[in-house]
């Protein structure tokens, strides 16, 4: 986004009013925090207007895979860091099935592919695409290769298409899914980039280093093409991160347009296609196209991309409701906590490892851990005996009601409010094990 | 060719280098963000320490279970961390908290000189989390060990006199905890210097909270922390420890839930991205509780580091 100042510079600084602002740097200071758009000054250039929008795009496009509410969408990022700002969009992983595999071996990848997919505290994790590889070098193989895929595969798809024919003969029938035609390394990059735009498809291009990717990239745009992917080609770790780091810091800190878009890495499967994966999830990747990912891979997988794209100036929380751990019963003990998600998690898994079952109680707390939300006045006994009225719990069960030791002073109180004798728990939430098997023993 | 604008950040400051044990292992150095040959000229990969206890009560079976035995004896077990390729030993003396387990502070010196003996590794001594005894034991092992410079774990803002007196007294090291905040980090630093710790006998362990659990918070306090150090904050210019062996806290981690896959696999790899978000935001110091995880990240790293 561009200041107040360059902004400034563009004005005719007559101070003419005619944009209703008392001065040509009001509306200057308006532009930068896009109040105002720079149409609204009738004296200000047509080539100026263009510069503006030329400069104050985001520094890497936005691609979009996919069509609806599932498309999957790349790149738009603003920032190096992500205490700076949340990084706008997670990156996408998929799984790639060749077309030159049968039906029924296609369907049970693809029914793994739907296998990753995990129910999260409110969240589902899940792989976001499958990618059809034209191994077969033909275009009907190819067809009824991505026929099979849709049978069973309803999200966004990726082509992995090294020939401009067969990729004509996909997109002609295919274009309407928008799926993202990845072509690897090509001598034809021209061809594919007229292609993808004839048919209003993202591309995906490879060239090995950042140089060779940048002129790629510029032969792409000259053949009108604006949504590309590019693939910088690492052939390790080391160059993975390094040319990723490179491209996103040319983009960001120096403007750098053609090195602007998205990152992809086509990796294989296994460790070494895992560990580029998480690489690429820091460093600035937007894509990972595995040849397979197992559920003891996929997991941590997701849930580090779960966790690298939250807000970091939010809190993250959890839902206030009823969790049932274990399989609690009518004298299961009741216990309860904040709805900031580091505490919810922690207490979960510590109930968990003492193998008891208990109605964990969470306490909407605006995200804040116990301590801060009891001072700040937001987990109060009022607070907590509405949150067991909404749910009911108090009559599910007649065990001890049990108070984190860290707010005891709030035990007289809530007896009273729920008309119940309370105990007080641990300060430590890897105390409460123990103090489980007191109280249930 | 295109011609690509440098990117390299001149920084100006680098992390302290601090050398361990027989003064053979270094931690620290870096120049620039972690890996980034063009603006940080240091090839050094984050060092690996590998867990042992004296005691395995509330120590993961399945952790336990890969190291085919040599558990049971804290020498031999380090010795085996020795043979997958650990640079230090972290020694974690839960078994001299009486209620759980019987280790003396006899013992307790007697199993830092056998590690020692019989590795030669850099050696992290951490207590058993009770204040009255840790201040009884640790200066004991600090007086006592005095040919190989451990690092004491660890030193937090109301307790820090008491263990950090005695690792000066004996020329050893002191790792100073902060939780989850870089002006808290700072403030230990500060303490310690004024309290007489030399800069380069501090490590800061800002506290990694693993995958899943917060590890997004840690990742960017940890990078706060190093653009800090490299942009020239003095105070920040510490190596950086992160424990990476809550991992296998986490439930997701190690459940047994259908459909997640194998469990040693998927702690293997819980660890192992919560190592690599480690390193990837400044630690220079992993301690690892799984023998395939630490296996994993050595080699990762040593790839990233480009050398050796
Ligand atoms: S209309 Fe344009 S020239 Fe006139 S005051 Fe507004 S910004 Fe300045």
């Amino acid at each position: 986004m561009a200041t107040a100042i360059e902004y400034f510079k563009l004005l005719p600084k007559t101070n003419c009013k005619d944009c209703g602002q008392p001065t040509c740097l009001a509306f200057a200071m308006l532009l930068a925090n896009q109040k105002a758009k720079l149409e609204d000054c009738p004296h200000v250039s047509g080539e100026a207007v263009e510069a503006m929008k030329e400069s104050s795009a985001p520094p890497v496009n936005t691609v979009k895979v996919g069509t609806g509410e599932n498309a999957v969408a790349m790149g738009g990022e603003n920032v190096l860091y992500r205490h700076e700002r949340r990084f706008e969009n997670p990156i996408a992983y998929a799984v790639s099935v060749s077309d030159s595999w049968d039906a029924p071996r296609i369907a049970e990848a693809v029914a793994k592919a739907k296998s990753l997919a995990f129910d999260r505290v409110g969240m589902v994790f899940r792989l976001d695409l499958v990618s059809v590889s034209n191994d077969s070098g033909e275009s009907d193989e190819f067809l009824a290769a991505v026929d099979a895929v849709l049978a069973d595969w309803d999200l966004p798809i990726m082509f992995e298409i090294n020939d401009v024919g067969v990729a004509e003969a996909a997109l002609s029938r295919h274009a309407a899914l928008k799926p993202l035609v990845y072509a690897g390394e090509t001598a034809d990059v021209e061809a594919f980039a007229k292609l993808a735009t004839k048919h209003g498809c993202p591309l995906g291009i490879r060239a090995k280093g950042v140089e060779a990717a940048a002129d790629a990239a510029e032969i792409a745009a000259k053949a009108g093409c604006k949504d590309l992917v590019l693939d910088l080609g690492a052939s390790n770790l080391k160059e993975c991160l390094e040319w990723q780091t490179i491209a996103r810091r040319a983009a960001i800190n120096r403007k750098f347009r053609p090195l602007g878009h998205p990152l992809m890495n086509r990796v294989g499967c296994g460790e070494y296609a895992v560990a580029t994966a998480v690489l690429s999830t820091l460093k600035y990747g937007s894509l990972v196209v595995f040849d397979g990912l197992e559920p003891y891979e996929a997991l941590p997988l997701f849930t580090l991309r779960q966790n690298i794209y939250t807000d970091p100036q939010v809190p993250i929380q959890v839902k206030q409701d009823l969790y049932p751990i274990g399989d609690p019963g009518p004298h299961s003990p009741i216990m309860f906590t904040t709805n900031f998600s580091l505490t919810y998690f922690t207490v979960r898994a510590d109930i968990e490892k003492s193998k008891i079952p208990v109605w964990l109680q969470i306490v909407n707390t605006e995200g804040l851990s116990v301590l801060t939300a009891y001072s700040a006045g937001k987990f109060e006994p009022e607070r907590v005996a509405a949150a067991f009225e909404e749910s009911g719990v108090l009559d599910k069960s007649d065990g001890p009601v049990v108070v984190p030791g860290l707010v005891a002073r709030m035990s007289g109180k809530l007896s009273e409010e729920i008309g119940r004798d309370v105990v007080v728990g641990t300060n430590e939430s890897k105390d409460i094990p123990k103090h489980l098997r007191e109280i249930t023993s | 060719m295109a011609e690509i604008p440098s990117v390299a950040e001149k920084y100006g400051s680098k992390v302290g280098e601090v050398p361990v044990g027989h003064g053979d292992y270094v931690a620290g150095g870096a120049g620039g963000m972690p890996f980034l040959s063009f603006e940080n000229p240091s090839k050094r990969r984050p060092m690996i320490a590998g867990e042992v206890r004296d005691s395995l009560v509330g120590y993961p079976e399945l952790a336990a279970g890969m190291f085919s035995g040599r558990e049971k004896d804290p020498a031999d077990w380090a010795m085996m961390w020795k043979e997958i390729g650990a640079d230090m030993i972290f020694l974690r003396l839960t078994g001299t908290d009486p209620s759980v387990g019987t280790t003396t502070a006899e013992d307790a010196v007697r199993i830092v000189k056998e590690i020692d003996e019989r590795t030669r590794l850099p050696i992290m001594v951490h207590g058993c989390g009770v204040q009255e005894i840790d201040h009884e034991i640790l200066p004991r092992i600090c007086s006592e060990v005095r040919d190989t410079r451990l690092i004491v774990s660890c030193v937090e803002e109301e307790d820090y006199k008491r263990l950090s007196a005695a690792a000066m007294a004996g020329g050893h090291h002191v790792l100073a905890f902060s939780n989850l905040d870089i002006n808290l980090a700072k403030q230990m630093n500060i303490l310690l210097s004024d309290f007489g710790v030399e800069k380069d006998n501090i490590f800061m362990d800002p506290l990694m909270a693993p995958l899943g659990m917060g590890l997004d918070y840690s990742y960017s306090v940890n990078e706060r922390i190093r653009l800090s150090a490299l942009r020239g904050d003095r105070m920040l210019q510490v190596p950086m420890v992160c424990h990476t062996g809550e991992a296998w806290d986490v439930a997701d981690a190690t459940s047994d839930e259908p459909g997640l896959g194998d469990p040693a696999h998927r702690v293997a790899w819980w660890e192992a991205i919560t190592a690599i978000c480690a390193m990837m935001s400044g630690a220079d110091l992993l301690v690892m509780r799984g023998p395939s995880a630490a296996d994993m990240v050595r080699v990762y790293a040593e790839e990233l580091a480009g050398g050796s």
